[in-house]
């Protein structure tokens, strides 16, 4: 790890000439920006090695066949039949497990927000910190616990004859793994509304009022349109984390589900036909291009969210 | 202007009492929706396969095939991980925010594409790229989570840079005499505590609990070998899934409350000084 330079350039003391002083001057910048250099090269070659090399990987590959020439093949292949089927559900999924985890967080950070008591909101905002980092085979345990045939809350619905799954739910399907993701995507919501919350100022509120406009009125013309922006902004962050997801689903389904991302997982486990082995490579370009698009509307959303924030 | 306000307020009553009505059942349909499946979890590590309560799942665990060794994995891991993001970020940081504050955008959107990129993708080129003498090494994980880690750690420490006036306190130790790394290590650092501490604390989290990685790098870390060994006996693997999470909190807990006393203690010193 290079020291960083704290005790940069000493102040030069003013007994030479004005020539000496001038080349004292080039050396020392030059010596100041070979340190400054030298102060940020290990952060920028640890993330070009770990994170912009893999990325160029799986590009490349997404473009070769097994022999190394390249194809479009593999990128023709994924919008086709099941890599295409794969796609269609990770999009349909990670839309129903943002607009509905979505609302569900506004209505919650809503609740808590205007809310008297401090302990309610300290308690809300350390338990969501905690759930929305939730995932993987922790949570796929709790739900079969919970929901799985034998679990207790499908045990307590079977009591009053309303069993889940002699109703058509299936806890290790689809709509299973939609319901399992709103643990963490609803406080990861109140997490993000939150502050934008805190925007919408009482004073408005009163103002509305005070000129006669009802509740409604105050939400058509006043909340929503102020709300809105952070609330499709929050949405998208939704949308990317659901749509990145891997363990739950894996774990929850034994890959059973078709999803992009558990296609990849399967393809690298040595499920691939042969000459088909690039095919992941194509479905991790995919899903770049799906967050890509994500992420640039998150930016342009957030641009225009940012201006009732300060 | 009296009648108004008191019109107001009676109309508001009993709006506010409806308000009241539906705040306390949204909280308490979260909180069933939250709490279940805990209890739940909890209540199946803590039965047997007759469903009788038991605790032969908690005494039945270290005896098992390969939890000893999937457990050191992990605290290695979440151990090479903390040092590695540590060494790499803070200092980096630092530097960033005193020299040159032009680049803490880029820094910015750097540290926030480990975010946008999903983690199954990401190893799925790191698998195809890194040497193999690397690949052969459990290591290569805690390399690449300190990539994962990289958006929480940068937001921790630059929150907690921006909270204290870095260059008075540079300047200020420069003046009395200290050299970069005494400013570093007796100045700045002990300014970043708490940043560092919270920075820590989600790596932390992060190592212990990441599955998706591991999986595909064919290591058995703990949240790997829980879900191996679910098909050999399901309580055995929930106890160590809830086990896991408890652990966790009060990881996260321990080191919260210790920083908290340790900023009152110090309060209470300047206090007193």
């Amino acid at each position: 790890m290079s020291e960083p330079g704290l005790a940069e350039d000493a102040p030069a003391t003013g007994e030479v000439d004005e020539l000496s002083t001038s080349r004292v001057a080039v050396g020392a910048r030059r010596w100041r920006g070979l340190r400054r250099v030298a102060a940020v090269a290990p952060f920028v070659v640890y993330t070009f090695l770990g994170l912009g090399i893999p990325i160029l990987a799986v590009i490349d590959y997404a473009f070769r066949n097994p022999r190394g020439q390249l194809t479009l093949a593999n990128v023709s292949t994924i919008t086709h039949g099941t890599y295409l089927l794969g796609f269609e559900n990770s999009i349909l999924l990670a839309t129903l497990t943002s607009v509905i985890p979505g609302l569900l967080g506004l209505t919650l950070a809503y609740a808590i927000a205007t809310s008297r008591s401090p302990f309610l909101r300290r308690m809300i905002a350390t338990a969501s910190g905690v759930l929305a980092n939730f995932g993987g085979i922790n949570l796929t345990f709790m739900f079969i616990a919970t929901l799985g045939s034998t679990g207790i809350l499908t045990s307590w619905l079977a009591a009053i004859h309303l069993n889940p799954w002699n109703l058509g739910f299936n806890l290790y399907s689809f709509y299973g793994v939609a319901f399992v993701y709103l643990y963490f995507q609803v406080p990861l919501m109140v997490l993000v509304i939150t502050p934008a919350l805190g925007a919408l100022r009482p004073a408005w509120r009163e103002a509305a009022s005070n000129l006669g406009a009802s509740t409604w009125r105050f939400w058509r013309h006043v909340g929503l349109p102020v709300l809105l922006p952070s609330v499709l902004g929050g949405m998208l962050l939704l949308f990317g984390s659901s749509f990145a997801a891997y363990a739950t689903a894996q774990t929850l389904t034994a890959g059973t589900v078709t999803l992009a991302p558990i296609q990849i997982g399967n393809l690298l486990n040595g499920n691939a036909i042969s000459g088909q082995e690039n095919i992941g490579y194509a479905i991790g370009f995919g899903m770049f291009a799906v967050l890509a698009v994500t992420m640039i509307l998150y930016g342009l959303i957030q641009r225009r969210a940012s201006k009732w924030l300060r | 202007m009296v009648a108004l306000t008191s019109a107001a307020a009676v109309v508001s009553a009993p709006r506010r009492h409806r308000l009241r009505v539906w705040r306390g059942i949204i909280l308490a349909l979260a909180a069933a929706y939250f709490l279940i499946p805990l209890y739940a979890g909890l209540r199946f590590s803590f039965q047997d396969d007759a469903g009788h309560w038991s605790l032969y799942a908690l005494r039945a665990i270290p005896s098992q095939v390969g939890f000893t060794g999937a457990f050191w994995l992990s605290i290695k891991l979440a151990f090479t991980t903390l040092v590695g993001t540590l060494v790499l970020m803070v200092p980096t940081t630092i530097y960033i925010h005193l020299h040159l504050p032009r680049v803490r955008r880029l820094l910015e959107f750097v540290t926030v594409l480990p975010i946008v990129i999903p983690p199954i993708v990401l190893i799925l080129g790191v698998l195809r790229a890194a040497p193999i003498w690397l690949k052969a090494s459990p290591y290569l994980l805690s390399l690449m989570y300190v990539i994962l880690t990289m958006p929480f750690v940068y937001r921790s420490l630059d929150a907690g840079i921006s909270a204290i006036d870095l260059k008075t306190l540079v300047e200020a130790s420069r003046s009395l005499g200290a050299n970069g790394p005494q400013t570093l290590w007796r100045v700045i650092l002990p300014n970043l505590r708490a940043g560092i501490l919270s920075a820590s604390v989600l790596t932390l989290a992060l190592v212990l609990g990441e599955f998706t990685m591991a999986s595909l790098d064919l290591w058995t870390t703990l949240p790997v070998w829980i879900y191996q060994f679910q098909q050999t006996d399901g309580h055995i693997a929930t106890m160590v899934s809830m086990l896991s999470l408890i652990g966790t909190w009060v990881l996260i807990t321990v080191m919260v409350s210790l920083d908290r006393s340790e900023s009152r203690r110090s309060r209470r010193k300047a206090e007193v000084a």
